[in-house]
């Protein structure tokens, strides 16, 4: 509560009544009154969810903010939210990214423009509703609900493919959830009648049904995170999905998987956790190493920048699983640098495609010599992606190899090629459509940034340099409830 | 004064076949442009009964005509709900039947009887008055599918349905002579109590259970007993098919629980075994066989078939949690078939039926308004919240979880995804892909209105489900487990 008002709350709600509000404009003849709608109702959502970063009791792992009332009684649900140090800075992230994606979807939108910009709005409360859910139906709702709009997303306003993506992208996650649902019911049950996500940490359980339930929580997550081999239908739904789209996947959707994680997996089924942690550092360090390879490879930008997250989400599951303070925070800082990052690509990309219609690397080449401003953001980003110290890309990374050497020192040598691969791919591909020589007449044509994408870029640039030089307000503030995880997660829960 | 206080419990049904009759000879005097009488004396007699069942509602169990006739809790919310059905039907196919030439008193008449046969089986506590409503619920829909006579598949439909159902009929007959054989009684409680006393036939009991088992999955409409099913979904006029698909699943609801829980429930250990066959290859026949449809019709009929499946897994679970789960499944299942098949009326015009997938291409750009509600309808059929289908589905997998079949809720999931495809593609069609007619969409405010409430109804019960679900638990407690 903050001045007596449920401030989660209205941080869920208050954009999606907003996008409710932008739906209701109708169609295309009142497009800038949906913009304007649009672009004010993710501001203000943006604007309160400040008090709940300022207003953080730094020194608990408690929840706080919590909000509580009954929902569906007959079944021991409630409508429960809450924050603590590791879910805060998520929903900042989300609530950050929302005007982004409306701004950067402001000109090149043209056709249902108020469904487009309603689907984001609607999209942000819901994401912020997942990571501040304390209830397990609750948050199976929002996880689920999640889906409706990014599906139409991808698939309204998406590339060539878009149906198939979208479909895939629907089908491949709803897996997923369905059996993390048969799991929660089953944890419902064994908790004695209780659907709070505090409770089933509390609840010991035998080594058999925790590997089930694990297994169960991993179609779940690592489908959204997405780890290998269950990654592949991220590529295809990155490359479809229209740059807004791509952003949200990329800076948001994802840490939702990793968050699943964090919140279900490791402290409801610790033991599980520790004994399957050897396959999981395992798939990590593949995705870190050949999914990198993988991206060596990719001729298209978009999905090179799509499976240069895969990579680096692979770090992220590293940090976690290695079960030491430097790999979960580092994991955890990967993951809102990631959000920054790729969304940063993602707009670069989309800057592009909007002018030339392309997403081919072999189309561009020697882009600075018309738009210099844009080629400098650009290196920004990419030196970011790759991991340069200063930036905020390094101090996750840094963080994870530095756990990992703890824990093993082949896993952080196997981590710490991300540093030589990361680097080559984006540089490689940054090489080829900003430098050398003008490639056509098309790229000798570019018109350099606007103000509007000027405006979006530096927000972003300041953030990745300010993150990267001083990473503590987001560090100190997840300190407790990371270390209070990691006792937790210490702790066997075997009958 | 007597007589009326026995009569009381029926009092819905009597004033109903009352009506009915009035109904029917009235509208020898109605020409059809006057046919809108008719209409409004049938929404009022709905109206009526509605009031009816509130009025004489009773705290507990009451029996009546020998015991033959049970009034509780359960009955009168069932009741409630299949008056709302049949109105709605009603309301959404008016347009449609105009055009088709189809809107006539004997149509309204039959709906009614229908309407009555389904209140005697949910009402009934005896196997020959279950059998009454069963047999006067279908031969009402026999004709009604029978109706539009120069169909030729219509009459098709209308031939299979009638003889699989006369089969099933049989089969059901037969099983309870047995059953009658083996307690020497008809009576659902004196059955229990014979059974529990362990003085019947054993042998003779099983042999009597999978007849009526299987006649019960006939009517059902579930695998390996749902040959019927996609031909008169298919082949009926829409109107038909809607009446078929909605408030009669409320009644088989009833019927199956009133046979198994009421009156074998000692035999629990036999018929759950076969309800999780019959279960799993519903699910498994109907989601599959689904996606290979492209009348959509057909790929709703399919659907039932998962639907049902997936509601005999809330039965078979046993307990309040179960038995409370199934009923409402049943009835987030007909408000969401209701809504479906309302759509496709809506779509249709003169000369053209919208049931099939490609009717549907670029509905929201020709009306947003309605490929919204469709989409809230398809997203809640597949179980994907924030919409009521997914509490219904829900509710049966906590059931199924609770009674340790987590393997069996494991495979309902997995059906389930598969189901997930094909409403999905529906969104598909409508959101992604450019429409194949410009035709406008000629829509009465009556109807549109209705799908509206329709739609949001499946939100809005979708936020909050609690007291539709504690109601149907509430009424499944007091009226089954009782005994």
């Amino acid at each position: 509560m903050i001045f007596g008002l449920p401030a989660i709350s209205i941080a869920i709600w208050l954009p999606i009544i907003f996008g409710i509000l932008v739906l209701a404009t109708g169609d295309d003849r009142n497009a800038p009154l949906a913009r304007i709608l649009a672009l004010v109702g993710s501001l203000l959502g943006f604007l309160v969810t400040i008090p709940l970063y300022t207003g953080f009791v730094r020194d608990t792992s408690r929840m706080q903010f919590v909000e509580m009332h009954d929902w569906i009684s007959r079944f021991n649900i409630h409508y429960h939210l809450g924050v603590d140090g590791i879910s805060v800075l998520f929903i900042l992230l989300t609530a950050f990214f929302t005007p982004i994606v409306v701004l950067a979807g402001w000109k090149v939108i043209e056709k249902r423009v108020a469904q487009y910009m309603a689907s984001f709005l609607i999209m942000s409360g819901i994401m912020i509703g997942v990571f501040a859910a304390l209830d397990a139906v609750l948050f199976y709702v929002f996880w689920e609900a999640m889906l409706i709009p990014m599906f139409l997303i991808i698939g309204v306003w998406g590339g060539q493919n878009r149906v198939y993506a979208a479909v895939k992208f629907f089908l491949y996650t709803l897996l997923g959830s369905l059996l993390m649902l048969v799991a929660l019911i089953y944890l419902y049950n064994q908790s004695g009648g209780s659907f709070a996500i505090l409770d089933f940490h509390q609840v010991a359980l035998p080594m058999t049904a925790q590997i089930l339930i694990f297994i169960a929580f991993f179609f779940a997550f690592a489908v959204k995170v997405p780890m290998f081999p269950v990654h592949t239908w991220l590529p295809d739904a990155h490359v479809e999905a229209p740059t807004g789209g791509s952003v949200i996947l990329a800076a948001i959707m994802l840490k939702v998987g990793a968050y699943g994680f964090i919140r279900f997996s490791m402290p409801i089924v610790p033991d599980a956790s520790h004994q399957l942690a050897g396959v999981m550092i395992a798939l990590s360090l593949i995705a870190v190493v050949y999914i990198g390879l993988v991206a060596l490879t990719q001729t298209d930008m978009k999905k090179l920048v799509a499976y240069s997250s895969i990579s680096h989400m692979g770090f992220v599951t590293l940090g976690l699983f290695i079960f030491n303070a430097y790999g979960m925070e580092g994991a955890l800082l990967q993951m809102i640098s990631h959000g920054f990052v790729s969304g940063a690509l993602f707009l670069c990309i989309g800057v592009l495609y909007d002018r030339m219609h392309s997403r081919n690397i072999a189309d561009y080449g020697g882009v600075v010599n018309s738009m210099p401003v844009f080629a400098a953001f650009f290196m920004l980003f990419a030196m970011a992606n790759s991991g340069l110290p200063g930036t905020s890309g390094f101090v996750g990374e840094f963080m994870v190899i530095l756990g990992a050497v703890k824990a093993n020192f082949w896993y952080a040598f196997a981590a710490a090629s991300t540093l030589i691969f990361g680097a080559a791919y984006t540089l490689w591909m940054y090489k080829r459509v900003i430098f050398g020589a003008v490639a056509n007449t098309h790229v000798a044509e570019l018109t350099d940034l606007a103000l509007r994408e000027k405006v979006i870029f530096a927000i972003l640039a300041v953030t990745v340099l300010g993150m990267g030089l001083y990473p503590l307000p987001f560090s100190e503030i997840m300190h407790v409830s990371v270390n209070d995880l990691l006792v937790h997660v210490a702790r066997s829960k075997l009958p | 004064m007597d007589l009326m206080t026995k009569l009381m419990p029926a009092g819905a049904e009597i004033f109903l076949l009352i009506m009915a009759c009035v109904i029917l000879i009235a509208d020898l005097l109605i020409r059809q442009q006057g046919r809108m009488v008719t209409y409004v004396l049938v929404l009022l007699t709905l109206m009526g009964c509605a009031l009816i069942t509130v009025g004489t509602h009773a705290h507990g169990v009451t029996y009546a005509f020998n015991n033959m006739f049970v009034d509780d809790l359960m009955a009168d919310l069932l009741k409630l709900l299949t008056y709302l059905a049949i109105g709605m039907m009603l309301v959404y196919s008016r347009q449609y039947l105009t055009v088709r030439g189809l809107f006539s008193g004997e149509f309204m008449v039959l709906a009614l009887f229908a309407l009555l046969g389904m209140m005697v089986m949910i009402s009934a506590n005896h196997f020959l008055t279950l059998y009454l409503g069963l047999e006067l619920l279908s031969l009402s829909l026999y004709a009604m599918v029978a109706l539009q006579r120069d169909s030729a598949v219509a009459t098709e439909a209308a031939m299979k349905y009638f003889i699989l159902g006369a089969l099933a009929s049989g089969l059901l007959l037969y099983g309870m002579s047995m059953l009658y054989g083996a307690t020497g009684s008809l009576e659902l409680g004196a059955i229990s109590n014979a059974i529990q006393s362990g003085s019947a036939n054993q042998t003779l009991l099983v042999f009597g259970l999978v007849f009526v088992v299987s006649g019960l999955a006939f009517k059902l409409g579930v695998v390996p007993f749902h040959m019927w099913v996609p031909d008169v979904y298919h082949g009926a006029p829409t109107a038909m098919t809607m009446l078929i698909g909605s408030a009669p699943k409320l009644a088989a609801f009833a019927f199956a629980s009133r046979i198994l829980v009421e009156g074998l429930q000692p035999l629990v250990q036999h018929w759950s075994g076969m309800l999780v066959i019959l279960a799993i290859a519903s699910m498994a026949i109907g989601n599959i066989t689904a996606i290979a449809q492209t009348n959509l019709k057909r790929m709703f009929a399919y659907s039932t078939i998962a639907h049902m499946g997936f509601m005999l897994l809330g039965l078979l679970s046993g307990g309040i949690e179960g038995y409370g789960s199934a009923m409402f499944y049943a009835v987030v299942y007909v408000l969401m078939s209701l809504g479906a098949f309302g759509m496709i009326m809506l779509l249709s015009r003169e000369g053209f039926e919208a049931d099939t997938l490609n009717d549907f291409k670029g509905l929201s750009q020709r009306s947003p308004w309605l490929a919204f509600l469709m989409l809230l309808l398809m997203f809640s059929m597949a179980g994907v919240p924030p919409t009521v289908g997914f509490y219904a589905k829900f509710s049966v997998l906590n059931a199924v979880v609770q009674a340790g079949h987590t393997w069996l809720a494991v495979a309902a999931v997995l059906f389930s995804l598969i189901g997930a495809f094909y409403y999905l593609r529906i969104v598909k069609l409508m959101y992604f892909d450019p429409p194949e007619s410009r035709a406008p969409i000629i829509f009465g405010q009556d109807t549109v209105l209705l799908i509206s409430v329709n739609g949001l109804g499946v939100l809005l019960l979708g936020l909050l489900p609690g007291a539709l679900m504690s109601v149907c638990a509430v009424s499944v407690q007091q009226s089954l487990l009782l005994h």
